[in-house]
């Protein structure tokens, strides 16, 4: 098993407000390896985003991380300073947002924003770092790169925005990538080809990528493991083949089970009753309990952790007997 | 009893709000709202709470004049801050001045505030060759700066009225004058709620069962949009305030037998050499106050009503 | 672009011709033109001549050209009260104003876009709260106010400046400038201060507003994502972003600032347009009313239409698409 690239650990954010201090990410550890599509799927407002931004330190106050630990190669980063962080960012750890349209300076070309970027994290001259960006909207599939490079955002369509934004992100190879949502906001048509495009040259540049999404199907399709957050806690993590399949927390099976698909014969698609618990409204022991149709006492009296029934991991009482991590 | 009711709700929900909470975080408000409250009800009460009569011309006495405060060696507690050239008390006139500056703001304010609400409510729920009118107006006005429109009424009020008239006529003149100049504000913003809130399902409704256009303006889409209409108004009337201190201190605002702040500066400004400075400058400080006051009150509710903010 | 050039030109020529219907109604129906030139002993006969004489019963079309053709050619009638033709009071008059002006414009920028981007920028320092103080006390005094300030500290107490006039002139052929003069320059000090105060208020105000709104945007978040520093953050992308509707409001504050002069001008007894159309408004002068309209009207159509130009050269996406609506 290689060294995670990246460790977190009971990672916490909250909330400072005037009704008292809301927990939004509520105790989370995961690993993810080098060179992993590593996919956090959820509903909005599950805490997937805020998970992100806390990676890459740009937490929005009030929000700020208030337990736990963040590793990357070994190093802490949870606590840096702004400007070392700020060196890490771009070239350590890059993210790409939802909407390529508002993530653009609309006053800038393209060609220069990339340029730019590159100029801030290497030593390349200006004249390499113009060759290496046509090779970069080269390589993120757009045509006329050469062309192209003196345009603006907005004479480009949504598609083609969201390779630059990609392009951007990659543009000084980082090690890791966080992608909050980006195909949301896109086309259906263009969507699959985003998604193809952000893990072929992940495999290639060796990158590992976050996934952060609510939509299933994305996660299907290129991730390697995925995590399923809750109320902005962990609820189950593992291959994705196996949770796909076999999804064992109730929640993920009700979040597989609505994914309609075109192969097997068609069944009903299975809802979960109720909504998941704003921040004000979580209840004690598992926040799921009140919509979980196997809930017993322990389940409303002691939260779950995240029990090792190896292939994955799951935080439900459910699988205490499973439990093959040594501990009891 | 339901009436009574729902205001006590109201008031539990106020000051349980957001807005309280703003309000009560911020000293400097509070402060504010405290010098504000002072200075109007002293304005309104002035005819009673003013040692002087300052407008009746029988109670002067030009051996009076160019008393100086009380403080100094010549002045006299008759005269709390001194007199003008004509022997009027300055404190009584700041207070009857004041009646007269906030009298102007409020009606011009208001009258602005209808004219512009009902253009806004109009435009934006009607439509079509009305709305461009009224839009293409705002446009062209909004360009030219408030005091020339001010002061071109005034003009033509002027050689249009007798003298004597004129007299008469001035504060509805330069109310009139005011309002007109700043309808612009609230009826842009009103159109762009009221157009808004055209689209949502209780006007559909409305629509459905039949009202007449007037009513679902009025009675419907009228109470959700007054929101910013408050805050403008406040911004607004301190706008007011400046701008009738202004024209009155150019000469061609209230009539010099009714002095308000601004005709008071004036008169002191000729004599700021001589050395009698507190004919200009008491006058001018209530000023400032009175229109700081009012700008803090509008800066704060302003962000205690921006969503964007929390 | 062109076509733009075009539209624009004639959408001014429109806002012209509707002025100028203003002004002539002002000119020709706002009092009698007849009385205020004679005297009372008058007879009814040679009143009616010189109606007959001054084209008064023309038919109102006639007149209304007529009309426009002498505003165009620069005649513009008798003054009542002074009894000399109105341009050459107007000629004498403009450089005294626009002088006046121009100085108290740029004061306000140099002064203003600083401030305003420090006080977007660190908004909780001590300097930024001097800078709000002021602000505030800026738009709380009225112009008059802080000109008569000005005068009691620094002309009558301090005696460092002239407390009115314009100091010694220098007559370049049809211009006079005060601006080339030990005296004059020491004259325009406070004017221009005073006249300035209200729109430096004003920029600083935008400036942060808009500042502080851009700072918000995902494009800056994105470019902070990719680790640029604090310096191309703030002042490549942000400072770019928020300067655009600066420029548009203060191009278009500059014709409010002609028209304020008339307060300025009259504390400071200083010879310019508005002094005199001030002067006109307190006699009922109306061909000196009327020509200050049209001349007003005059220099923000050339000043909106300059701004507009301004706004599309350094706007790209309003270069190519006209009907793009702008996201500020």
């Amino acid at each position: 098993m290689p060294e995670p690239l990246l460790k977190i650990e009971h990672l916490g954010i909250e909330f400072h407000t005037r009704r008292g201090t809301l927990v939004a990410v509520d105790d989370i550890s995961f690993d993810v390896l080098p060179g992993e599509v590593f996919g956090i799927v959820g509903e909005s407002g599950a805490g997937k985003s805020l998970t992100g931004q806390a990676i890459i330190g740009l937490l929005e106050p009030p929000g700020r991380i208030g337990a736990g630990r963040i590793f990357l190669n070994d190093q802490r980063i949870d606590q840096l300073p702004y400007h070392q962080m700020r060196r890490i960012r771009g070239k350590k750890i890059g993210m790409i947002f939802q909407d390529p349209l508002t993530s653009l300076n609309p006053l800038y070309t393209v060609g220069k924003q990339l340029v730019e970027t590159i100029l801030t994290h290497s030593e390349m001259t200006p004249n390499q770092a113009h060759q290496h960006t046509i090779a970069l909207l080269d390589e993120v599939g757009i045509p006329a790169a050469e062309k192209r490079i003196g345009h603006y955002p907005h004479q480009f369509s949504g598609g083609m925005r969201q390779r630059v934004v990609i392009a951007l992100a990659l543009c000084v190879s980082p090690s890791l990538i966080i992608a909050d949502e980006p195909t949301t906001a896109l086309d259906v048509s263009i969507q699959a080809q985003i998604i193809a495009l952000l893990k072929g040259l992940c495999k290639e540049h060796d990158t590992a990528v976050i996934l952060i999404t609510h939509d299933m199907g994305v996660i299907a399709e290129i991730s390697d493991r995925v995590a399923v957050m809750y109320a902005g806690r962990l609820v189950e993590v593992g291959e994705v083949r196996d949770i796909v399949k076999n999804p064992k927390h109730p929640y993920s099976q009700g979040l597989m089970g609505s994914i309609p698909s075109l192969h097997h014969k068609s069944e009903e698609l299975i809802q979960i009753e109720g909504t998941m618990p704003g921040l004000m409204e979580i209840p004690p022991g598992c926040a799921f309990h009140p919509r979980c149709p196997h809930a017993f006492d322990r389940c409303r009296q002691r939260r779950p952790g995240l029990i090792d029934t190896k292939p994955s991991k799951v935080a439900c009482w459910l699988f205490e007997n499973e439990d093959r991590s040594g501990n009891t | 009893m339901k009436s009574v009711l729902r205001i006590q709700d109201t008031v539990y929900r106020f000051f349980d709000s957001d807005i309280w909470y703003s309000f009560k975080k911020s000293k400097v408000t509070i402060a504010a709202a405290c010098v504000t409250v002072i200075m109007i009800l002293s304005a309104l009460t002035a005819p009673w709470i003013a040692p002087h009569n300052t407008f009746d011309p029988a109670t002067l006495d030009l051996m009076d004049a160019f008393t100086p405060p009380v403080w100094y060696e010549d002045g006299t507690p008759k005269f709390l801050l001194g007199t003008d050239d004509q022997g009027r008390d300055i404190f009584s006139t700041i207070l009857y001045g004041s009646r007269i500056s906030l009298f102007v703001a409020f009606a011009s304010m208001l009258l602005a505030m209808i004219l512009g609400v009902t253009l806004g409510l109009v435009s934006g729920y009607l439509g079509g060759a009305i709305e461009s009118i009224i839009m293409r107006i705002a446009d062209v006005q909004i360009s030219f700066p408030a005091i020339l429109i001010v002061l071109l009424i005034s003009g033509v009020a002027r050689s249009v009225l007798p003298n004597v008239r004129h007299e008469e006529m001035a504060v509805w003149v330069l109310i009139f004058a005011i309002g007109i100049s700043n309808w612009v504000h609230f009826a842009r913003t009103v159109r762009g709620s009221t157009m808004v809130e055209k689209n949502m399902e209780y006007v559909q409704s409305a629509r459905v069962i039949g009202r007449r256009r007037a009513a679902i303006m009025f009675r419907h889409i009228l109470p959700n949009v007054m929101g910013p209409v408050l805050v403008i108004g406040t911004i607004g009337l301190a706008v007011a305030v400046l701008t009738e201190a202004t024209i009155s201190f150019l000469g061609v605002g209230v009539p010099p037998t009714e002095p308000s702040l601004g005709t008071l500066i004036r008169i002191g400004q000729s004599f700021l050499f001589a050395g009698e400075w507190w004919i200009v400058i008491f006058p001018g400080v209530a000023l400032i106050i009175l229109v700081l006051a009012v700008n803090l009150l509008g800066d704060w509710m302003r962000d205690a009503l921006n969503p964007k903010l929390r | 672009m062109p076509a733009l050039i075009i539209r624009r030109i004639i959408q001014s020529v429109l806002v012209m011709l509707t002025v100028a219907v203003v002004a002539f109604t002002l000119f020709r129906y706002v009092g009698d033109p007849v009385s205020q030139m004679v005297g009372q002993e008058t007879t009814i006969a040679e009143r009616e001549q010189l109606r007959e004489d001054l084209g008064l019963n023309d038919p109102i079309i006639v007149q209304f050209v007529r009309f426009a053709l002498n505003t165009v050619q620069g005649k513009f009638g008798i003054s009542f009260r002074l009894g000399r033709p109105v341009n050459e009071l107007f000629a004498e008059r403009l450089p005294a104003t626009l002088e006046l002006s121009l100085v108290a414009a740029l004061f306000s920028l140099v002064m203003g876009i600083p401030m305003g981007v420090y006080t977007g920028l660190y908004p909780d320092r001590v300097l930024s709260k001097v800078f709000q103080t002021i602000s505030l006390i800026g738009i709380s005094l009225p112009t008059f106010l802080i000109g008569i300030l000005l005068i009691l500290f620094f002309g009558v107490l301090l005696s460092w400046l002239p407390t009115f006039g314009r100091g010694d002139v220098i007559q370049l052929g049809w211009w006079s400038t005060g601006l080339l003069t030990d005296s004059g320059l020491k004259a325009v000090v406070m004017p221009a201060f005073t006249l300035g105060m209200f729109q430096l208020t004003l920029i600083m105000r935008l400036v942060r507003s808009e500042i502080m709104e851009v700072l918000r945007t995902d494009y800056i978040k994105f470019a902070r994502a990719r680790g640029l520093t604090n310096r191309a953050v703030h002042f490549g992308h942000a400072l770019k972003n928020t300067l655009v509707p600066v420029i548009t409001i203060t191009g278009l504050q500059l014709g409010s600032i002609i028209a304020f002069a008339i307060i300025t001008e009259t504390v400071f007894q200083w010879p310019g347009m508005g002094l005199l159309f001030l002067q006109s408004i307190q006699f009922a002068d109306v061909p000196v009313m009327s020509t200050y309209l049209i001349l007003i009207a005059f220099f923000f159509v050339v000043i909106n239409l300059i701004v507009d130009i301004l706004y599309h050269v350094v706007d790209p996406r309003l270069r190519f698409d006209e009907s793009v609506v702008l996201s500020h």
